[in-house]
């Protein structure tokens, strides 16, 4: 593993940790964790003030029959829920998200395809594969846009991206970023709003189709 | 048995010393927490026991921390059981080394809230890759648990209104605006006290891969 200089910022991992953070969001950061032990560390020291405020807040009495309940369950059989794996270039929450099989892709023009996981009110997170010195299309203008490199490399005004790198890149960003070259670059990006037509399609191509 | 890995460790030059009920003990400055030493018992020899104990501490705790996020008595408690059976059944991920008991069931419970409340799957990071010798480590644990009790501390140093306003985020009874607008600062206060226990988790963690 190449070493990470990109990472997650604390504030998200906070609020990743303490459950405030919206499904596409979380899926970057937990793939981000992931790869990364740094911010892993980090993760799980905001878990324990979160523990640590269940240890002291307020309690509610249960009811007498709960705990007899559930010791006589204790025994029951179960299925252990399903936990998925990296596969290739592809951490487990992205695995999940993709339930297992290879990403779909969709041509965006240009060589460069995407694969959606997933996209409702609360956002969007998708795949990116972005040939050699290729544009990365453009997620949005709008809010803040999570962008996790997973196989090669891209760079922009503000510094080159390797794999595990994760930019954060709100509106106030006015930035190019460009694949490396090298392997074609497999990004994981998520956008707090719902996906537009209009950001399908690669920015090199904009000025042309004056969008 | 948990007595019989620790027995016979030191610990500052003190020895620890096995209790009769079978649970663990070392001398009054340096004890292993009773919560501790219930999830190994229910981890390495599925002592219901100990079981009842944890759910006698820790049900009360969840259902107050589920009724905060607006959910009925009657719900709570299911998501309370759910919770409870997952620490069960999911005992032998339990890495004392690493987490106190407490980080790992708000983990869980953290986990359960969003998928029956929001209706959502929480992703979730990879595992570690086990660490073969996952037997629990007097020492690493008192440094776990000593970790814990000064973050605790920090938290109630802090101002009250900051204390509750990072204690609603965590425990769920923040809309997202409040979030937005508050988390940043007062999450910035503890960060020091973050940041040490990342460096020691950091250390740990990379002796795992
Ligand atoms: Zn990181």
């Amino acid at each position: 593993m190449s070493a990470i200089t990109h990472h997650t910022p604390d504030s998200l991992i906070a609020a990743y940790a303490s459950g405030n953070l919206s499904q596409p969001y979380s899926v970057v950061v937990a793939a981000h964790i992931s790869l990364c032990l740094e911010c892993r560390a980090s993760y799980e020291a905001h878990q324990t003030v979160g523990g640590t405020f269940l240890e002291t807040s307020e309690t509610e009495l249960v009811s007498e029959g709960l705990k007899a309940g559930l010791l006589d369950l204790l025994d029951e059989p179960f299925e252990a829920q399903k936990t998925y794996q990296r596969s290739g270039a592809y951490p487990g929450p992205v695995m999940e998200a993709l339930k297992g099989k290879p990403p779909r892709w969709k041509r965006l023009g240009m060589g460069t395809r995407q694969s959606i996981l997933s996209s409702g009110p609360d956002g969007s997170v998708r795949l990116l594969y972005i040939p050699p010195g290729q544009a990365v299309p453009d997620h949005s203008h709008n809010g803040l846009e999570l962008t996790l490199v997973l196989q090669g490399s891209f760079h922009d005004e503000t510094g080159r991206f390797e794999v595990g790198d994760i930019e954060i890149a709100d509106q106030s960003l006015e930035h190019t970023p460009i694949a490396g070259m090298g392997a074609p670059c497999i990004c994981l990006a998520a956008t707090d709003t719902p996906l537009r037509f209009a950001s399908l399609i690669p920015r090199l191509l904009q000025p042309i189709l004056r969008i | 048995m948990l007595t019989a890995y620790l027995d016979t460790t030191q610990i500052d030059g003190r020895a620890v010393l096995a209790r009769p009920n079978g649970y663990s003990s070392v001398t009054q400055t340096n004890k292993i927490s009773d919560q501790t030493a219930f999830i190994i018992a229910v981890r390495d020899n599925r002592d219901r026991a100990a079981f009842a104990q944890l759910f006698d501490h820790f049900a009360p705790r969840l259902k107050g921390f589920m009724m905060r996020s607006g959910v009925g008595s009657g719900q709570a408690e299911e998501i309370v059981q759910e919770v409870m059976l997952t620490v069960w059944r999911k005992a032998e991920q339990f890495d004392p080394n690493r987490a106190q008991v407490s980080t790992w069931i708000y983990q869980i419970a953290r986990n359960r809230k969003i998928d029956v409340i929001r209706k959502e799957n929480r992703p979730v990071p990879e595992e570690l890759a086990e660490d073969p010798a996952n037997e629990p480590d007097a020492g690493q644990i008192l440094a776990v648990e000593q970790e814990a009790s000064q973050l605790r501390q920090a938290l109630s140093r802090l101002k009250p209104d900051q204390r509750e306003m990072i204690e609603r985020a965590y425990m769920g009874d923040l809309s997202h605006q409040q979030i937005s607008a508050q988390t940043g600062v007062p999450l910035g206060t503890i960060k020091s006290r973050i940041r040490l226990g990342l460096e020691r988790l950091r250390h740990e963690l990379k002796e795992l891969r």
